[in-house]
Order: C-alpha cells, then sequence, then structure tokens
C-alpha cells in the first residue's frame, strides 16, 4: 500500500523545487499567457477588409445600391477598378484581390443575377468571404436570394469563441506533460534519484508525490489562461463553474500521467521535453477536433483520435463554456479521462524502473 | 551482515565485477579500495539494491537482497559517490524530505541524528541552501540524511572524495564512532592512507578481488610498509602478468 508519510515528503519536496525555480515557475505563469496572446491573436479566423473587386457593367442604381452595401461593411474593401481589364485570375494570383464580383449590363431591370469569383487558395477564407457576400445581400435585397443562415451559440461567428476553448485544452495538456516529465528526468540526470531509489519508497509513492502538486497548479493554471482568454477575447461562460472544475481536474490528471509515461522514457530532461511536446502538441492540434472535425476525418485517424485526451476535453470545456452543458451531457467524456488517467498511471509505475541500468 | 556468492555484473560485454565473494561482520568497517573503474561503486550499488546483479546472491541480514529489496533497503543507509541532495533545499528540508521517505516521524528522526549534526558542526548550516555550503558541510549532510532512520548498515560510496585532510579526518572519526555503536559501515575509497581506519579491506582491480584482510595483516604478509606500497606492489604485479 502506498503510504501517504512517503507521498506526502516527496510531494512537499517537489513544491519546494516548484517555488524556487524560476524556470518552472515561468512555464507555470508565462508560458500559457504569452502562448494564449500569440495563438490568440495569430488564429484570428475572422477575416476582415477582404480586397474585392467590382466589375460593375451595369452602372445603374440598382448596381450602386449594391456596391455600396458592400464598401460599408468591415468585411470587404473595394479594389479600385484598374483602365485595363484583369482577368480575375490574374488579379489572385497577384494577390490584388481576393474576390470579384461581376455585376451584368441587365443588372437589376432583367438579371438578378451576380458573379462572385473567390479565390480559394486558402478554402476557410473562401468559405467565409461567401458567406459574408451572401450576408450582405441576403441583408440588403431581400428581393434576391434569400438565405439566412440561423447560427447557434456563436451567432457573430466568432473565431474567439472557437480557439479559446480550444487554446486552454491544448495549452493544459503541454505544460502539464512537461512538468511532469522533466521533474521527474531531471532527477535521473542530477542523481538525486539514486539517492530516493535506495529507500523503501514504491513507483506509486513516488510518481503520486510527483503528480500531486502539480495537480493543483494545473487547475490554477487552467483559471489563469480561462480568465485571461475572457478577458482579451469576451468568451462567454455559459455552464456552471464547479462542474468546469470538475472536469479539468481529470483532465489535468490526465495530463500529468502522460508526462509520467513520458519520463520513463526519457532519460534526459531534454529528450523528456521534446518528447512531452511531440506528443501533446500536433495531435491535439491536428486530432482532437480543434482545428478538423472529427466527422470529416479518414476512418483510422477518426479511432486515432479516441487516445488523444484533449478530444474528450475539448467536448466538455466547449460544451460549459458555450451550451451551458451540465454533467448529464458530458460525465461520458469525463469517464474515459479517468479511465485513461488511471491506466496511463498504472503503465507508468509498471515501467518506472526502481533500479539502476 | 553482508554474504556475497560468486557475485558478476556485466554491462555489454564490459565485466564490472567479477565473481566477487564476500563475507562483512556486523559493526565491521569494511572498505572497498582500487582505482577509478575498479568496480567499487558496481558492487556497493549492487549491495544495497540499487543495481541487480548478473549473476550470483547477495543476503543481506539472511535476506536476499534481490528477492526482498524493501526489507533491506529498510536497513541501509547509503550516500552516493556524487553529491545528490538537493541544492534548492535548506539543511534541515533535506532531512526531513528522507525523514519522509522512510516513512519515520520528524521526531524519531530528530532523537537518531541530534548528537550527529552537533558533532559535525552543521546546526547553524541547516537553515542555508544545501548549494551554499561548503564542499564538506555538503558531504557532512549527506551522511547525516543518509542516517536519519538510523540504519544499522551504511555504505559510503567515496565519502571523502573533494574533502580537505583535516575534514576527512573528522569524518573517519564519525565512521569510526558508527562502528563502536554497532554499525557496519560499508566503505569505498581511492585514498590509500584511509585504508589504515577499516577493520578489513578489499582491494580490487578490474572488477576482481585482489586481497582482502585487516591492513595491519596485509602490510606485514606482504612487506610494505604502507597500504600505498601494497597497492602498487598489487598493481604492479598484475601488470607483470599480463
Amino acid at each position: 500500500m502506498p503510504s501517504p508519510k512517503r507521498i506526502t515528503a516527496m510531494a512537499s519536496k517537489e513544491l519546494f523545487h516548484i517555488l524556487r525555480d524560476p524556470r518552472t515557475l515561468a512555464i507555470i505563469i508565462l508560458m500559457p499567457v504569452l502562448q494564449l496572446i500569440i495563438f490568440g491573436y495569430a488564429m484570428n479566423l475572422e477575416i476582415r477588409r477582404v480586397p474585392l473587386l467590382i466589375d460593375d457593367q451595369a452602372r445603374n442604381a440598382s448596381s450602386e445600391r449594391l456596391i455600396n452595401a458592400f464598401s460599408h461593411t468591415p468585411y470587404f474593401q473595394i479594389v479600385p477598378a484598374n483602365q485595363r481589364r484583369l482577368e480575375p485570375e490574374e488579379l489572385f494570383k497577384e494577390r490584388r484581390a481576393q474576390a470579384t464580383l461581376c455585376i451584368p449590363v441587365d443588372f437589376g431591370s432583367a438579371s438578378q443575377v451576380l458573379l462572385l469569383k473567390i479565390d480559394a487558395s486558402d478554402p476557410n477564407s473562401a468559405q467565409l468571404i461567401q458567406s459574408y457576400a451572401q450576408g450582405i445581400i441576403a441583408s440588403g435585397f431581400p428581393a434576391s436570394l434569400d438565405l439566412r443562415p440561423f447560427i447557434l451559440y456563436n451567432p457573430d461567428l466568432k473565431s474567439s469563441f472557437f480557439f479559446v476553448p480550444g487554446l486552454v485544452a491544448m495549452i493544459l495538456v503541454m505544460i502539464c506533460a512537461l512538468l511532469t516529465s522533466i521533474s521527474i528526468s531531471r532527477e535521473k540526470e542530477l542523481g538525486t534519484l539514486e539517492q530516493i531509489l535506495v529507500s523503501p519508497v514504491s513507483a506509486m509513492e513516488i510518481l503520486l508525490g510527483k503528480v500531486l502538486p502539480y495537480i493543483f497548479l494545473g487547475l490554477a493554471d487552467a483559471l489563469l489562461i480561462l480568465g485571461v482568454g475572457m478577458l482579451l477575447f469576451q468568451v462567454p461562460f455559459r455552464g456552471d463553474f464547479l462542474v468546469f472544475l470538475g472536469f479539468t481536474f481529470l483532465y489535468v490528471l490526465c495530463s500529468l500521467c502522460l508526462g509520467l509515461l513520458v519520463s520513463t522514457l526519457a532519460k534526459t530532461q531534454q529528450a523528456a521535453m521534446m518528447m512531452a511536446l511531440g506528443i501533446t502538441l500536433l495531435p491535439t492540434l491536428l486530432l482532437s477536433g480543434y482545428l478538423f472535425p472529427i466527422p470529416s476525418m479518414p476512418w483510422l485517424l477518426q479511432k486515432l483520435t479516441y487516445i488523444i485526451p484533449a478530444r474528450y476535453y475539448l467536448q466538455i470545456i466547449r460544451g460549459i463554456m458555450l451550451k451551458g452543458n451540465s454533467i448529464s451531457e458530458l460525465y461520458q467524456a469525463g469517464i474515459s479521462l479517468g479511465l485513461m488517467s488511471i491506466v496511463m498511471l498504472i503503465v507508468a509505475v509498471k515501467r518506472f524502473k526502481l533500479r539502476l541500468s | 551482515m553482508i554474504e556475497t556468492i560468486n557475485l558478476n555484473r556485466k554491462f555489454g560485454s564490459f565485466t564490472a565485477v567479477d565473481n566477487l565473494n564476500l563475507k562483512i561482520d556486523k559493526a565491521e568497517i569494511f572498505g572497498f579500495l582500487g582505482a577509478n573503474g575498479a568496480g567499487k561503486t558496481t558492487t556497493l550499488r549492487m549491495l544495497c539494491g540499487l543495481l541487480t546483479p548478473t549473476s550470483g546472491t547477495i543476503t543481506v541480514n539472511g535476506l536476499n537482497v534481490v528477492k526482498n529489496p524493501e526489507a533491506v533497503k529498510r536497513s541501509l543507509g547509503y550516500m552516493s559517490q556524487k553529491f545528490s541532495l538537493y541544492g534548492d533545499l535548506r539543511g534541515i528540508e533535506n532531512l526531513q524530505f528522507y525523514t519522509g521517505i522512510y516513512g519515520i516521524s520528524w521526531t524519531a528522526a530528530k532523537t537518531n541524528i541530534k548528537s550527529l549534526i552537533s558533532q559535525f558542526d552543521l546546526d547553524k548550516y541547516l537553515k542555508l541552501k544545501t548549494s551554499e555550503l561548503p564542499m564538506g558541510y555538503k558531504q557532512r549532510l549527506s551522511l547525516v540524511c543518509a542516517l536519519v532512520h538510523n540504519p544499522p548498515l551504511v555504505f559510503l560510496d567515496e565519502p571523502t572524495s573533494g574533502v580537505d585532510p583535516k575534514a576527512r579526518r573528522e569524518f573517519w572519526q564519525v565512521i569510526n564512532e558508527l562502528a563502536y555503536r554497532g554499525k557496519t559501515v560499508i566503505v569505498s575509497t581511492h585514498f590509500m592512507d584511509e585504508a589504515e581506519y577499516c577493520n578489513r579491506v578489499l582491494i580490487m582491480q578490474a572488477g576482481r578481488e585482489e586481497v582482502c584482510g585487516n591492513p595491519l595483516q596485509l602490510k606485514q604478509s606482504h612487506r610494505v610498509a604502507t597500504m600505498q606500497q601494497l597497492f602498487l606492489k598489487i598493481a604492479g604485479a598484475d601488470n607483470a602478468q599480463s
């Protein structure tokens, strides 16, 4: 049986390390805030001032009204038409415009058809441009196409609603996995582990003692990221805070156990750092459903997402923050995180060597 | 107290410890002597369960070290060759940490180490961060940390390397007292003069036992004046053979 006394000894020693090492403190406090700010502003998926070229062949009152509607939104910036007529393809290649709107000669009288050509080399932007244009036409011109998308939870399609919860998930798993894996491999490197290993302390006691202080730090970090995210990017929080805290505890635990697993593989701090970043950063970004929807992935990748902790946490945090979900809608994801933590902890304990090699 | 039978340890194709048979008695100061790489550290690590032997058996107090690591570890204190206390922790915090992982109370530990701390003149250094201590005091603190649980068996791997001669003498005084109080002390060193403090020494070379016995008797039987001469004679004989 693991002895509480030994676990406490390990945990309180670990706490001293954390509080006295400026590097660890920097990882815990500065890294998430910096990441949130950098990612947050860089990953702004809303686009503004799309260069739009309008080819107005009609030159009548209707076409003027239309052009006015486009030029009075922040989404488009009208590119002045050149004397020389350029084909849209050329404009796109030179990146002078991202879209062109062609108004036919008989617009407003015989024809109601408009041609919008969009540079889709960046498909996400293309889709946004299309919906912006449709939105303008739909709102200002009820006679023409009446397409009214009804969007739930994020009516303004604010991308901060989308990336702040995702960033909480990503930064947490990265930092937690880094912290535990580095703290154990550092003891291997310094030789202090040897002195622990001659004592009767068990692998379970060592690992639990390592994880314990970081659970609190992880939770504090989650609140920090969330707070900064809500402050800077005005993301709502519609669910119950205690429910959020409970599920975040599970996610932090899961991420810390992942770090433990890494530490049983890595011999040096540097190797641990590379491994921890490698198995958290890209998989979380790509396979958690953060950037790419899971149902649109190929079969094999869809199956792979089941072992990504962030997959479950994203469901949880988006649910709580944006939809106001309660436990009854999220418990399955929570169970998955709990089970993953237990399995990883057991594997780490089995793999942790109480002897030198 | 400790017995090994045909103890071997290989690292790949390199034989670090070659067929060692030992018997160490209670309250004995037993010294492992030898040049760097002779296999002293590997032997010590195997004796306290940090390394698994490639073959052979080790029993400590009748317990097999490989099969009962926890029970054996409870009964031993170990001071590694490399300074391995936590530099960012104060002296007192290091002591409390080791007390904690041996699962004993701080009150009990304090009675175990109280006299040692005053003897080592460590009192005023306990409040300092361990990394700020002078080398000699680091070593002393390491020894005290290894003794918080009052173990009957003490392993010291090159405890005096990097320590000035005066501090070395003081250190050996403490080692002597430990043995006087009934503790078995197993120590490795490459200082030949320190061998004189041991009840018995074992001179190792390339993982093998060269000679083993009481320093005084060894010097007499080999007709040398000092352990240094004995060591050189053995090393020379070995070189001549090969």
